[in-house]
């Protein structure tokens, strides 16, 4: 249950608060890696079929406790780990995901979860080749999402902590606090750090500059 | 009443010192006629004047009906049902047993954290992973495992459902294609792992293998102590 024998894929992870415009350069990365002729495969966070009726529902009942919280995104974790993301690393391919484990590992610690609980729960899942991190000023990646979409869900803006009356300010206290905790793991998991301010276009070049350096892709090209 | 305590750090915004009440577990395979046990002390209870709430699992409010459509499917990983009985658990452990403990009340849990962590374990999870899932549960009051001998399981299970259930038979781990000797080795696997939980967890063994009423009454004279010693504290 606890396999961390090599694997002949490669697993990347892009990370950041919302807004940080993330999910577009990991969009932007599937792309070429498929015009390349890569075996590539894309998963992103809460997207089990399974669990998300579950979720779904806690969510917008507001079932959920931070415990809850943190173990629905756990099953939720588990069932894509187990069913996508390790046999199709074991199957030679590159695996893309948008947010991994350090997503709860951030935003569980700001809920109040015992941190050693939380990392241990995700102990099985194995260390990406390359975290990017996509950093941005708090003040743009809330500007981003205010201005964009103004209509915060509850648990996105941790109304459940009980922050602020206000929707608003409850998601720039909550985005703030999840921001100190990516902070504090760059350094811990080694997190390739990407400035999120810059063009979109520059920041796909440095993304697919460091993944030209760090694996060969010729060795994941599919047979056709 | 008995001061209340977490294995671990409790969960947040959980206060295991402002709890009352007691909590008192029943574990046991099924056919052992824990139910059947857990319905007679409840009206036992009652009788003598005490409040009782009934918890068990895969009743939450927020999980229980997706983890029974995804148990059909037979396609969670063992690793991901783990997670799922877990969230299943602490969604009842935070809005049933907490509220219900607060207010006084005696909760009888037809099974707790020893089944799912059994189950688990047979099933290949690493032990230690699986006993930090559960580490924030409360401490119950008293655990009384219901034992009965496998030949006397088989007899019970195929009378009174004239078959044999796909997961307690442990089918789903490919040990035998037979269900019957499937269900014999999965029982007496799981009966292992509970002996090895007794020791890390020290609870009572009853034995299930006599009648109803006697059960019943060896249940009763155990639960009259915990009173007992709870009431004078109090």
């Amino acid at each position: 249950m606890f396999d961390q024998k090599p694997v002949p894929g490669k697993l990347i992870a892009v990370e950041g608060l919302d807004g940080s415009g993330k999910s577009t350069q990991v969009y932007l990365l599937h792309q070429w890696l498929q015009g390349f002729g890569c075996k590539v495969y894309f998963t992103e966070w809460n997207s089990s079929e399974l669990v998300r009726e579950a979720t779904r529902k806690g969510k917008k009942r507001q079932l959920l406790t931070p415990t809850t919280f943190s173990l629905i995104h756990a099953t939720d974790f588990a069932d894509r780990y187990d069913r996508q993301i390790l046999p199709m690393l074991k199957g030679g391919y590159i695996v893309l995901c948008d947010r991994y484990k350090f997503t709860s590992f951030a935003r569980d610690y700001v809920r109040g979860n015992d941190p050693a609980w939380v990392r241990e729960i995700y102990s099985y899942a194995r260390q990406p080749d390359i975290v990017f991190y996509f950093k941005l000023p708090l003040e743009i990646a809330l500007g981003r999402i205010l201005e964009g979409r103004p209509d915060l869900k509850y648990f996105e803006a941790g109304m459940d902590l009980g922050l602020s009356a206000d929707i608003q300010e409850s998601f720039r206290i909550f985005q703030s606090r999840v921001m100190g905790q990516y902070d504090l793991m760059a350094a811990e998991f080694g997190f390739t750090l990407v400035d999120a301010t810059l063009p979109i276009h520059q920041q796909q070049e440095q993304v697919r500059r460091i993944i030209t350096e760090q694996i060969d892709l010729a060795k994941y090209r599919g047979k056709v | 009443m008995l001061t209340k305590q977490c294995y671990q750090a409790p969960p947040p915004g959980v206060d295991p010192e402002r709890l009352g009440g007691l909590l008192i577990v029943v574990e046991g395979p099924d056919s052992s006629g824990r139910s059947t046990q857990i319905h007679m002390l409840s009206e036992w209870l009652e009788q003598k004047g005490f409040a009782v709430a009934q918890v068990g699992l895969k009743r939450s409010a927020l999980v229980s009906s997706e983890l029974e459509n995804a148990m059909q499917g037979n396609v969670l990983s063992p690793r991901t049902m783990a997670l799922f009985y877990a969230t299943d658990f602490y969604d009842q452990l935070e809005n049933s047993i907490v509220p219900a403990l607060r207010a006084g009340s005696i909760v009888l849990a037809d099974r707790y954290i020893f089944t799912p962590i059994a189950r688990d374990v047979v099933r290949g999870a690493n032990p230690a992973w699986v006993e930090t899932l559960y580490s924030r549960a409360l401490v119950p009051d008293a655990v009384y495992y219901l034992a009965l001998s496998v030949r006397n399981l088989v007899d019970r299970t195929l009378e009174s459902h004239g078959c044999l259930d796909y997961w307690e038979s442990g089918m789903d781990i490919g040990h035998s294609r037979d269900w019957f000797d499937s269900f014999v080795w999965y029982q007496r696997r799981i009966r292992e792992e509970f002996g090895r939980l007794q020791r890390r967890f020290s609870f009572e063994t009853v034995n299930a293998n006599r009648s109803v009423r006697a059960t019943q009454n060896d249940l009763r004279k155990r639960i009259d102590a915990v009173l007992q010693q709870a009431l004078v504290k109090f």
